[in-house]
Protein backbone atom coordinates (compact mmCIF):
# COMPACT_ATOMS: atom_id res chain seq x y z
CA UNK A 1 0.00 0.00 0.00
CA UNK A 2 3.05 1.96 0.14
CA UNK A 3 2.37 3.20 -3.06
CA UNK A 4 -1.20 5.23 -2.34
CA UNK A 5 1.14 7.97 -0.97
CA UNK A 6 2.98 8.96 -3.81
CA UNK A 7 -0.14 10.82 -5.21
CA UNK A 8 -0.98 9.19 -8.66
CA UNK A 9 -2.06 12.32 -10.12
CA UNK A 10 1.13 13.95 -10.28
CA UNK A 11 2.36 11.36 -12.60
CA UNK A 12 0.33 12.23 -15.44
CA UNK A 13 2.43 11.89 -18.94
CA UNK A 14 -0.66 10.66 -21.18
CA UNK A 15 -2.32 12.75 -23.78
CA UNK A 16 -4.43 15.57 -23.03
CA UNK A 17 -4.46 15.23 -19.42
CA UNK A 18 -6.42 17.70 -17.75
CA UNK A 19 -5.16 19.72 -14.60
CA UNK A 20 -6.61 18.47 -11.38
CA UNK A 21 -8.71 20.62 -9.23
CA UNK A 22 -6.88 20.91 -5.49
CA UNK A 23 -10.03 20.55 -4.11
CA UNK A 24 -11.00 17.25 -6.47
CA UNK A 25 -7.44 16.35 -5.49
CA UNK A 26 -7.68 16.25 -1.57
CA UNK A 27 -11.08 14.61 -1.57
CA UNK A 28 -9.61 12.22 -4.42
CA UNK A 29 -6.50 11.03 -1.75
CA UNK A 30 -9.16 11.49 1.20
CA UNK A 31 -11.31 8.60 -0.42
CA UNK A 32 -8.11 6.86 -0.75
CA UNK A 33 -7.26 7.30 2.96
CA UNK A 34 -10.54 5.84 4.17
CA UNK A 35 -9.81 2.92 1.49
CA UNK A 36 -6.65 2.03 2.73
CA UNK A 37 -8.14 2.42 6.54
CA UNK A 38 -11.30 0.58 6.65
CA UNK A 39 -11.07 -2.17 3.61
CA UNK A 40 -7.02 -3.35 3.61
CA UNK A 41 -8.02 -6.20 5.57
CA UNK A 42 -10.73 -7.58 3.42
CA UNK A 43 -9.02 -6.79 0.88
CA UNK A 44 -6.12 -9.61 1.62
CA UNK A 45 -8.78 -11.84 2.22
CA UNK A 46 -10.07 -12.00 -1.46
CA UNK A 47 -6.64 -11.57 -2.83
CA UNK A 48 -7.07 -14.64 -3.86
CA UNK A 49 -10.48 -15.38 -5.21
CA UNK A 50 -10.04 -13.26 -8.30
CA UNK A 51 -9.23 -16.22 -10.53
CA UNK A 52 -12.57 -18.11 -8.89
CA UNK A 53 -14.77 -15.44 -10.66
CA UNK A 54 -17.52 -18.16 -11.04
CA UNK A 55 -21.02 -17.14 -10.27
CA UNK A 56 -21.05 -20.41 -7.77
CA UNK A 57 -17.92 -19.24 -5.68
CA UNK A 58 -18.53 -15.68 -5.40
CA UNK A 59 -21.46 -16.10 -2.38
CA UNK A 60 -18.29 -16.53 0.28
CA UNK A 61 -16.66 -13.18 -1.09
CA UNK A 62 -17.09 -9.71 -0.96
CA UNK A 63 -19.91 -8.44 -2.65
CA UNK A 64 -20.59 -5.30 -4.11
CA UNK A 65 -23.79 -4.77 -1.37
CA UNK A 66 -20.54 -5.08 1.32
CA UNK A 67 -19.56 -1.10 0.58
CA UNK A 68 -23.17 -0.41 -1.16
CA UNK A 69 -21.33 -0.77 -4.36
CA UNK A 70 -19.01 2.13 -3.94
CA UNK A 71 -15.99 -0.79 -3.80
CA UNK A 72 -13.86 -1.40 -7.13
CA UNK A 73 -12.72 -4.31 -5.28
CA UNK A 74 -8.87 -5.56 -6.04
CA UNK A 75 -7.02 -7.52 -8.49
CA UNK A 76 -8.81 -8.80 -12.30
CA UNK A 77 -12.40 -7.68 -10.22
CA UNK A 78 -10.94 -4.34 -9.80
CA UNK A 79 -10.11 -3.59 -13.60
CA UNK A 80 -13.31 -4.74 -14.33
CA UNK A 81 -15.47 -2.86 -12.47
CA UNK A 82 -12.67 0.09 -13.87
CA UNK A 83 -13.86 -1.28 -17.38
CA UNK A 84 -17.62 -1.17 -16.13
CA UNK A 85 -17.27 2.52 -14.95
CA UNK A 86 -15.56 3.88 -18.33
CA UNK A 87 -18.43 2.07 -19.93
CA UNK A 88 -20.87 3.95 -18.04
CA UNK A 89 -19.37 6.76 -18.81
CA UNK A 90 -19.12 6.58 -22.53
CA UNK A 91 -22.90 5.66 -22.67
CA UNK A 92 -23.86 8.35 -20.86
CA UNK A 93 -22.15 10.93 -22.71
CA UNK A 94 -23.74 9.41 -25.78
CA UNK A 95 -27.18 9.11 -24.56
CA UNK A 96 -26.96 13.14 -24.12
CA UNK A 97 -25.18 13.44 -27.22
CA UNK A 98 -27.62 12.08 -29.19
CA UNK A 99 -30.76 13.61 -26.73
CA UNK A 100 -29.25 16.81 -26.99
CA UNK A 101 -28.42 16.54 -30.57
CA UNK A 102 -25.84 20.01 -32.00
CA UNK A 103 -27.85 21.67 -34.21
CA UNK A 104 -26.02 21.20 -37.10
CA UNK A 105 -25.27 17.60 -37.08
CA UNK A 106 -25.44 15.62 -40.15
CA UNK A 107 -27.51 12.70 -40.76
CA UNK A 108 -24.73 10.25 -41.28
CA UNK A 109 -23.09 11.96 -37.47
CA UNK A 110 -26.06 11.63 -36.01
CA UNK A 111 -26.33 7.48 -36.87
CA UNK A 112 -22.74 7.39 -35.84
CA UNK A 113 -23.36 9.15 -32.27
CA UNK A 114 -26.27 6.44 -31.64
CA UNK A 115 -24.44 3.66 -32.70
CA UNK A 116 -21.70 3.96 -30.59
CA UNK A 117 -24.17 4.80 -27.76
CA UNK A 118 -25.49 1.16 -28.58
CA UNK A 119 -22.55 -0.52 -28.27
CA UNK A 120 -21.08 1.09 -25.59
CA UNK A 121 -24.64 0.01 -23.22
CA UNK A 122 -23.72 -3.95 -24.39
CA UNK A 123 -20.62 -3.49 -22.94
CA UNK A 124 -22.11 -1.82 -19.97
CA UNK A 125 -24.86 -4.44 -19.68
CA UNK A 126 -22.14 -7.11 -20.13
CA UNK A 127 -20.10 -5.69 -17.71
CA UNK A 128 -22.47 -5.34 -15.28
CA UNK A 129 -23.55 -9.06 -15.62
CA UNK A 130 -20.13 -10.47 -15.83
CA UNK A 131 -19.32 -9.07 -12.34
CA UNK A 132 -22.80 -10.21 -10.94
CA UNK A 133 -22.44 -9.03 -7.08
CA UNK A 134 -19.14 -7.79 -7.41
CA UNK A 135 -20.53 -4.74 -9.81
CA UNK A 136 -19.90 -0.84 -8.90
CA UNK A 137 -23.29 0.59 -8.42
CA UNK A 138 -24.52 2.86 -11.51
CA UNK A 139 -22.76 6.29 -11.68
CA UNK A 140 -23.95 9.60 -11.74
CA UNK A 141 -22.23 11.97 -14.15
CA UNK A 142 -22.01 15.40 -15.28
CA UNK A 143 -20.73 16.42 -18.69
CA UNK A 144 -19.43 20.51 -18.52
CA UNK A 145 -19.64 20.67 -22.14
CA UNK A 146 -21.77 22.49 -24.85
CA UNK A 147 -23.82 19.51 -26.27
CA UNK A 148 -25.22 22.34 -28.66
CA UNK A 149 -21.80 22.71 -30.10
CA UNK A 150 -20.59 20.19 -32.89
CA UNK A 151 -16.82 20.91 -32.08
CA UNK A 152 -16.95 20.48 -28.30
CA UNK A 153 -19.27 17.54 -28.79
CA UNK A 154 -16.99 15.23 -31.01
CA UNK A 155 -13.44 16.22 -29.56
CA UNK A 156 -15.32 14.83 -26.30
CA UNK A 157 -16.33 11.97 -27.78
CA UNK A 158 -12.90 11.74 -29.50
CA UNK A 159 -11.31 11.97 -25.80
CA UNK A 160 -13.28 9.41 -24.31
CA UNK A 161 -12.69 7.22 -26.93
CA UNK A 162 -9.03 7.34 -26.87
CA UNK A 163 -8.93 7.51 -23.35
CA UNK A 164 -11.07 4.57 -23.74
CA UNK A 165 -8.32 2.86 -25.76
CA UNK A 166 -5.55 3.61 -23.94
CA UNK A 167 -7.11 2.57 -20.22
CA UNK A 168 -7.73 -0.65 -22.19
CA UNK A 169 -4.02 -1.12 -23.63
CA UNK A 170 -2.69 -0.18 -20.45
CA UNK A 171 -5.19 -2.35 -18.17
CA UNK A 172 -4.82 -5.55 -19.62
CA UNK A 173 -0.96 -6.26 -18.97
CA UNK A 174 -2.45 -5.92 -15.32
CA UNK A 175 -5.37 -8.70 -15.52
CA UNK A 176 -3.94 -12.50 -14.85
CA UNK A 177 -7.22 -13.93 -16.37
CA UNK A 178 -6.72 -15.15 -19.79
CA UNK A 179 -10.44 -14.90 -20.60
CA UNK A 180 -10.81 -11.46 -19.40
CA UNK A 181 -7.46 -10.39 -20.89
CA UNK A 182 -9.14 -11.89 -23.98
CA UNK A 183 -12.31 -10.15 -23.84
CA UNK A 184 -10.61 -7.05 -22.82
CA UNK A 185 -9.12 -7.52 -26.32
CA UNK A 186 -12.30 -7.93 -27.80
CA UNK A 187 -14.07 -4.60 -26.71
CA UNK A 188 -10.80 -2.73 -27.08
CA UNK A 189 -10.24 -2.90 -30.58
CA UNK A 190 -13.59 -2.01 -31.11
CA UNK A 191 -13.60 1.75 -29.23
CA UNK A 192 -10.26 2.02 -31.50
CA UNK A 193 -12.75 1.85 -34.55
CA UNK A 194 -14.82 4.65 -32.50
CA UNK A 195 -11.76 6.33 -31.62
CA UNK A 196 -11.02 6.24 -35.70
CA UNK A 197 -14.28 6.97 -36.78
CA UNK A 198 -15.09 10.13 -34.65
CA UNK A 199 -11.51 11.58 -35.53
CA UNK A 200 -12.38 10.37 -39.38
CA UNK A 201 -15.24 12.83 -38.99
CA UNK A 202 -13.71 15.83 -36.89
CA UNK A 203 -10.67 15.98 -39.50
CA UNK A 204 -12.07 13.69 -43.04
CA UNK A 205 -9.13 12.97 -45.76
CA UNK A 206 -6.21 13.56 -43.19
CA UNK A 207 -3.82 11.15 -40.86
CA UNK A 208 -5.60 11.96 -38.16
CA UNK A 209 -7.77 8.72 -37.80
CA UNK A 210 -4.62 7.31 -36.02
CA UNK A 211 -2.99 10.73 -35.97
CA UNK A 212 0.76 11.09 -34.53
CA UNK A 213 -0.95 12.89 -31.22
CA UNK A 214 -2.37 9.22 -30.68
CA UNK A 215 -0.07 6.73 -32.44
CA UNK A 216 3.57 7.79 -31.36
CA UNK A 217 6.87 5.94 -31.74
CA UNK A 218 7.16 3.10 -33.56
CA UNK A 219 3.13 3.15 -34.47
CA UNK A 220 2.53 2.12 -30.93
CA UNK A 221 -1.36 3.81 -29.29
CA UNK A 222 -1.76 4.95 -26.41
CA UNK A 223 -1.78 3.30 -23.14
CA UNK A 224 -2.50 4.63 -20.03
CA UNK A 225 -2.38 3.12 -16.29
CA UNK A 226 -5.62 3.30 -14.27
CA UNK A 227 -3.55 5.90 -12.23
CA UNK A 228 -3.62 7.86 -15.02
CA UNK A 229 -6.94 6.96 -16.14
CA UNK A 230 -9.04 8.35 -13.09
CA UNK A 231 -7.82 11.28 -12.57
CA UNK A 232 -8.59 12.13 -16.18
CA UNK A 233 -12.00 11.18 -15.95
CA UNK A 234 -12.97 12.02 -12.28
CA UNK A 235 -14.52 15.53 -13.60
CA UNK A 236 -17.50 14.05 -14.82
CA UNK A 237 -18.62 11.54 -12.58
CA UNK A 238 -20.72 12.65 -9.80
CA UNK A 239 -21.31 9.95 -7.59
CA UNK A 240 -19.66 10.54 -4.27
CA UNK A 241 -17.63 8.16 -1.93
CA UNK A 242 -15.93 5.80 -4.72
CA UNK A 243 -13.16 3.44 -3.06
CA UNK A 244 -10.69 2.54 -6.29
CA UNK A 245 -9.13 0.15 -4.39
CA UNK A 246 -5.74 -0.82 -5.80
CA UNK A 247 -6.34 1.07 -9.12
CA UNK A 248 -4.52 4.21 -7.94
CA UNK A 249 -1.11 2.19 -7.15
CA UNK A 250 -1.40 0.60 -10.45
CA UNK B 1 15.30 1.88 -33.18
CA UNK B 2 13.77 -2.15 -31.30
CA UNK B 3 12.24 -3.49 -28.62
CA UNK B 4 14.72 -2.95 -26.47
CA UNK B 5 15.54 0.58 -26.83
CA UNK B 6 11.78 0.69 -25.97
CA UNK B 7 12.19 -1.12 -22.86
CA UNK B 8 15.29 1.36 -21.70
CA UNK B 9 12.91 3.86 -22.21
CA UNK B 10 9.88 2.51 -19.95
CA UNK B 11 12.95 2.09 -17.41
CA UNK B 12 13.66 5.34 -17.67
CA UNK B 13 9.98 6.63 -17.24
CA UNK B 14 8.96 3.94 -14.42
CA UNK B 15 12.48 2.70 -12.36
CA UNK B 16 9.57 0.15 -10.81
CA UNK B 17 9.28 -1.18 -13.97
CA UNK B 18 12.68 -1.87 -14.33
CA UNK B 19 13.12 -5.28 -12.32
CA UNK B 20 9.98 -6.84 -14.15
CA UNK B 21 11.80 -5.39 -18.02
CA UNK B 22 15.13 -6.97 -17.16
CA UNK B 23 13.31 -10.29 -16.23
CA UNK B 24 11.41 -10.08 -19.80
CA UNK B 25 14.47 -9.15 -21.63
CA UNK B 26 16.77 -12.49 -19.85
CA UNK B 27 13.74 -14.81 -21.00
CA UNK B 28 13.05 -13.47 -24.30
CA UNK B 29 16.73 -13.38 -25.30
CA UNK B 30 17.39 -17.27 -23.44
CA UNK B 31 14.45 -18.67 -25.39
CA UNK B 32 15.71 -16.77 -28.44
CA UNK B 33 19.07 -18.46 -28.99
CA UNK B 34 17.50 -21.45 -28.69
CA UNK B 35 15.01 -20.97 -30.99
CA UNK B 36 17.54 -19.68 -33.25
CA UNK B 37 19.81 -22.75 -33.57
CA UNK B 38 18.73 -24.65 -36.75
CA UNK B 39 15.85 -22.52 -38.51
CA UNK B 40 17.25 -20.44 -41.55
CA UNK B 41 13.77 -20.60 -42.84
CA UNK B 42 12.60 -19.54 -39.24
CA UNK B 43 8.84 -18.51 -40.73
CA UNK B 44 7.56 -21.31 -41.31
CA UNK B 45 9.49 -23.54 -38.55
CA UNK B 46 8.16 -21.13 -36.18
CA UNK B 47 4.65 -21.63 -37.31
CA UNK B 48 4.86 -25.62 -37.40
CA UNK B 49 6.36 -25.63 -33.97
CA UNK B 50 3.35 -22.71 -33.00
CA UNK B 51 0.69 -25.04 -33.86
CA UNK B 52 2.08 -28.00 -31.77
CA UNK B 53 1.11 -26.39 -28.69
CA UNK B 54 0.93 -23.04 -26.78
CA UNK B 55 3.17 -21.02 -28.88
CA UNK B 56 6.19 -19.01 -27.46
CA UNK B 57 6.48 -15.56 -26.75
CA UNK B 58 9.32 -15.26 -30.01
CA UNK B 59 7.19 -17.56 -31.87
CA UNK B 60 4.66 -14.89 -31.31
CA UNK B 61 7.19 -12.31 -32.27
CA UNK B 62 7.73 -13.81 -35.63
CA UNK B 63 4.56 -15.02 -36.50
CA UNK B 64 3.22 -10.67 -35.85
CA UNK B 65 6.50 -9.90 -37.77
CA UNK B 66 4.96 -11.97 -40.49
CA UNK B 67 1.74 -10.50 -41.10
CA UNK B 68 3.35 -6.96 -40.43
CA UNK B 69 5.64 -7.73 -43.43
CA UNK B 70 3.06 -8.64 -45.49
CA UNK B 71 0.85 -5.33 -44.41
CA UNK B 72 3.89 -2.48 -45.09
CA UNK B 73 4.80 -4.42 -48.06
CA UNK B 74 1.81 -4.54 -49.56
CA UNK B 75 1.25 -0.70 -48.65
CA UNK B 76 4.28 0.41 -49.72
CA UNK B 77 3.93 -1.26 -53.20
CA UNK B 78 0.17 0.66 -53.13
CA UNK B 79 2.07 4.10 -52.48
CA UNK B 80 4.25 3.72 -55.62
CA UNK B 81 1.46 2.00 -57.98
CA UNK B 82 0.91 5.21 -60.39
CA UNK B 83 -2.65 6.37 -60.73
CA UNK B 84 -3.88 3.65 -57.96
CA UNK B 85 -4.92 6.64 -55.34
CA UNK B 86 -7.45 9.00 -55.88
CA UNK B 87 -6.83 12.44 -54.94
CA UNK B 88 -7.05 13.35 -51.42
CA UNK B 89 -7.06 9.64 -50.64
CA UNK B 90 -3.14 9.20 -50.25
CA UNK B 91 -2.31 10.76 -46.42
CA UNK B 92 -4.55 7.90 -45.40
CA UNK B 93 -2.57 5.42 -47.15
CA UNK B 94 0.78 7.01 -46.25
CA UNK B 95 -0.13 6.92 -42.54
CA UNK B 96 -0.88 3.37 -42.60
CA UNK B 97 2.12 2.04 -44.05
CA UNK B 98 4.22 4.47 -42.10
CA UNK B 99 2.36 2.39 -38.79
CA UNK B 100 2.93 -1.10 -40.52
CA UNK B 101 6.84 0.14 -41.14
CA UNK B 102 7.56 0.98 -37.96
CA UNK B 103 5.98 -2.28 -36.37
CA UNK B 104 8.51 -4.60 -38.63
CA UNK B 105 11.16 -2.14 -37.47
CA UNK B 106 9.78 -3.18 -33.66
CA UNK B 107 9.30 -6.57 -33.84
CA UNK B 108 12.81 -6.99 -36.18
CA UNK B 109 14.58 -5.72 -33.53
CA UNK B 110 13.04 -7.56 -30.75
CA UNK B 111 13.70 -11.14 -32.58
CA UNK B 112 17.64 -11.18 -33.31
CA UNK B 113 17.83 -13.80 -35.38
CA UNK B 114 15.13 -11.95 -37.61
CA UNK B 115 17.97 -9.35 -37.95
CA UNK B 116 20.52 -11.48 -39.73
CA UNK B 117 18.17 -12.54 -42.49
CA UNK B 118 18.04 -10.54 -45.00
CA UNK B 119 14.79 -7.91 -45.30
CA UNK B 120 13.72 -9.80 -48.64
CA UNK B 121 13.40 -13.37 -47.83
CA UNK B 122 9.75 -13.07 -47.57
CA UNK B 123 8.18 -12.55 -51.26
CA UNK B 124 4.51 -11.15 -51.14
CA UNK B 125 1.43 -11.70 -54.20
CA UNK B 126 -0.45 -9.18 -53.99
CA UNK B 127 -2.88 -11.11 -56.30
CA UNK B 128 -3.86 -13.42 -53.99
CA UNK B 129 -2.36 -16.27 -56.92
CA UNK B 130 -4.41 -14.27 -59.49
CA UNK B 131 -7.65 -14.36 -57.79
CA UNK B 132 -7.47 -10.17 -57.53
CA UNK B 133 -5.08 -9.09 -60.26
CA UNK B 134 -6.76 -5.22 -60.19
CA UNK B 135 -5.50 -5.15 -56.28
CA UNK B 136 -2.96 -2.65 -57.14
CA UNK B 137 -4.66 -1.20 -59.94
CA UNK B 138 -8.18 -0.55 -59.25
CA UNK B 139 -8.45 1.56 -56.09
CA UNK B 140 -11.62 -0.62 -55.03
CA UNK B 141 -9.89 -3.60 -55.28
CA UNK B 142 -6.65 -2.03 -52.80
CA UNK B 143 -9.24 -1.35 -50.36
CA UNK B 144 -11.29 -4.74 -49.84
CA UNK B 145 -8.02 -6.24 -49.73
CA UNK B 146 -6.80 -3.94 -47.02
CA UNK B 147 -9.80 -4.23 -45.20
CA UNK B 148 -9.35 -7.70 -45.03
CA UNK B 149 -5.65 -7.12 -44.01
CA UNK B 150 -6.28 -5.38 -41.47
CA UNK B 151 -9.40 -6.89 -39.67
CA UNK B 152 -7.66 -10.01 -39.72
CA UNK B 153 -4.48 -8.08 -38.51
CA UNK B 154 -6.76 -7.26 -35.65
CA UNK B 155 -8.13 -10.66 -34.94
CA UNK B 156 -4.51 -12.30 -35.41
CA UNK B 157 -3.09 -9.91 -32.05
CA UNK B 158 -6.29 -10.84 -29.88
CA UNK B 159 -6.25 -14.22 -30.73
CA UNK B 160 -2.49 -14.11 -29.10
CA UNK B 161 -3.40 -11.95 -26.01
CA UNK B 162 -3.37 -14.57 -24.03
CA UNK B 163 -0.55 -16.78 -24.83
CA UNK B 164 1.61 -13.45 -23.67
CA UNK B 165 -0.22 -13.31 -20.33
CA UNK B 166 3.57 -14.84 -18.87
CA UNK B 167 5.18 -11.74 -20.38
CA UNK B 168 3.54 -8.12 -19.66
CA UNK B 169 6.18 -5.94 -21.14
CA UNK B 170 5.57 -7.80 -24.81
CA UNK B 171 1.95 -8.00 -23.81
CA UNK B 172 1.10 -4.19 -23.36
CA UNK B 173 3.46 -3.71 -26.64
CA UNK B 174 1.06 -6.12 -28.63
CA UNK B 175 -1.95 -4.36 -27.39
CA UNK B 176 -0.85 -0.74 -28.65
CA UNK B 177 -0.11 -2.51 -31.83
CA UNK B 178 -3.31 -4.42 -32.00
CA UNK B 179 -5.45 -0.85 -31.38
CA UNK B 180 -3.78 0.77 -34.07
CA UNK B 181 -4.79 -2.22 -36.74
CA UNK B 182 -8.69 -1.40 -35.40
CA UNK B 183 -8.16 2.52 -35.96
CA UNK B 184 -6.53 0.89 -39.77
CA UNK B 185 -9.32 -1.21 -40.29
CA UNK B 186 -11.83 1.60 -39.00
CA UNK B 187 -10.85 4.34 -41.72
CA UNK B 188 -10.25 1.21 -44.52
CA UNK B 189 -13.82 0.75 -43.84
CA UNK B 190 -14.69 4.53 -43.65
CA UNK B 191 -12.95 4.76 -47.11
CA UNK B 192 -14.95 2.46 -48.51
CA UNK B 193 -18.08 4.18 -46.90
CA UNK B 194 -19.52 0.92 -45.25
CA UNK B 195 -19.46 0.13 -41.25
CA UNK B 196 -16.76 0.52 -39.33
CA UNK B 197 -17.57 -2.41 -37.27
CA UNK B 198 -17.05 -6.13 -38.99
CA UNK B 199 -20.07 -7.96 -39.08
CA UNK B 200 -19.86 -11.41 -40.95
CA UNK B 201 -23.54 -11.43 -42.38
CA UNK B 202 -22.53 -8.34 -44.56
CA UNK B 203 -20.55 -8.95 -47.60
CA UNK B 204 -17.87 -6.50 -48.00
CA UNK B 205 -15.06 -8.58 -49.13
CA UNK B 206 -14.56 -10.97 -52.37
CA UNK B 207 -16.30 -14.42 -51.53
CA UNK B 208 -14.58 -15.95 -54.40
CA UNK B 209 -12.27 -17.38 -53.28
CA UNK B 210 -14.31 -16.91 -49.41
CA UNK B 211 -11.92 -14.22 -48.57
CA UNK B 212 -14.83 -12.98 -46.98
CA UNK B 213 -15.81 -16.73 -45.24
CA UNK B 214 -12.12 -16.80 -43.68
CA UNK B 215 -11.58 -13.00 -42.52
CA UNK B 216 -15.67 -13.19 -40.60
CA UNK B 217 -15.26 -16.44 -39.04
CA UNK B 218 -17.11 -16.45 -35.87
CA UNK B 219 -17.41 -13.15 -36.04
CA UNK B 220 -20.88 -12.67 -35.03
CA UNK B 221 -21.47 -13.79 -31.52
CA UNK B 222 -24.01 -13.09 -29.28
CA UNK B 223 -22.48 -15.51 -26.08
CA UNK B 224 -19.41 -13.91 -24.32
CA UNK B 225 -17.46 -15.95 -21.38
CA UNK B 226 -18.28 -14.32 -17.67
CA UNK B 227 -14.87 -15.23 -16.73
CA UNK B 228 -15.96 -17.60 -14.28
CA UNK B 229 -17.02 -20.73 -16.63
CA UNK B 230 -20.49 -19.29 -17.19
CA UNK B 231 -21.58 -17.21 -20.64
CA UNK B 232 -23.52 -14.03 -20.75
CA UNK B 233 -25.92 -13.96 -23.51
CA UNK B 234 -25.79 -10.86 -25.03
CA UNK B 235 -29.14 -11.01 -26.27
CA UNK B 236 -31.14 -10.96 -22.45
CA UNK B 237 -29.22 -8.25 -21.68
CA UNK B 238 -31.68 -5.22 -20.50
CA UNK B 239 -31.45 -3.00 -23.71
CA UNK B 240 -34.86 -0.79 -23.86
CA UNK B 241 -32.80 2.39 -23.92
CA UNK B 242 -31.03 1.45 -27.34
CA UNK B 243 -31.52 4.02 -29.96
CA UNK B 244 -32.03 1.24 -32.89
CA UNK B 245 -34.15 -1.53 -31.25
CA UNK B 246 -34.41 -2.93 -34.37
CA UNK B 247 -30.82 -3.30 -35.15
CA UNK B 248 -30.07 -5.00 -31.57
CA UNK B 249 -28.46 -8.08 -32.58
CA UNK B 250 -26.41 -6.36 -35.26
CA UNK B 251 -25.30 -4.15 -32.31
CA UNK B 252 -24.41 -7.32 -30.31
CA UNK B 253 -22.32 -8.07 -33.14
CA UNK B 254 -20.26 -5.09 -33.58
CA UNK B 255 -19.47 -4.66 -29.86
CA UNK B 256 -17.47 -7.68 -29.10
CA UNK B 257 -14.55 -8.47 -32.36
CA UNK B 258 -13.67 -11.89 -32.35
CA UNK B 259 -10.29 -13.37 -32.35
CA UNK B 260 -8.92 -15.92 -34.93
CA UNK B 261 -6.44 -18.58 -34.19
CA UNK B 262 -2.67 -18.81 -35.42
CA UNK B 263 -3.56 -21.52 -38.26
CA UNK B 264 -6.94 -19.45 -39.03
CA UNK B 265 -5.02 -16.30 -40.13
CA UNK B 266 -2.05 -18.45 -41.41
CA UNK B 267 -4.66 -20.00 -43.99
CA UNK B 268 -5.38 -16.12 -44.80
CA UNK B 269 -2.39 -15.31 -45.30
CA UNK B 270 -1.08 -17.50 -47.16
CA UNK B 271 -2.11 -17.38 -50.78
CA UNK B 272 -0.14 -13.34 -50.41
CA UNK B 273 3.14 -15.59 -49.36
CA UNK B 274 4.93 -16.69 -52.28
CA UNK B 275 7.32 -19.87 -50.98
Amino acid sequence: MKQLSSEPVKKETGPSVPAIPSVERRMFLRTVGLFTASTAAFLASCQNSVNELAPANRSGARTAADAGGKSFGTGDIAILNYAYALEQLETAFYRQAVEKLFSDIRGDEKMVLSDIHDHELVHREFFKAALGPYAIQDLEFKFPIDFNHRQEVLNTARQLEDTGVGAYNGAGPLLTNGTFLTLAGKIVSVEARHAALIRTILRPGTSFFAGDDVVKTMGLDISLKPSQVIPMVAKFITTTGLDFGDLLSR
Amino acid sequence: MNLFGIFSQIEKTDPEAAEKVSFSRRKLLKTTSVAAAATPLFFAASINKAFADTPSVVDILKYALTLEYLERDFYRAAQFSRGLLPLGTREYVVQIAKHEASHVDLLRGAIPEAQTIKENTLKFDFTYGGAFPDVLTNYQTFLAIAQALEDTGVRAYKGQAANLLSDPTVLGIALQIHSVEARHAAAVRRMRGIRVWPDANDNTLPTSPNVQGAVYAGENQTMQPNGGGGMVDLMTLPHDSVFNPAMYERTVYESFDEPLTMEQVLAIAGPFIKS
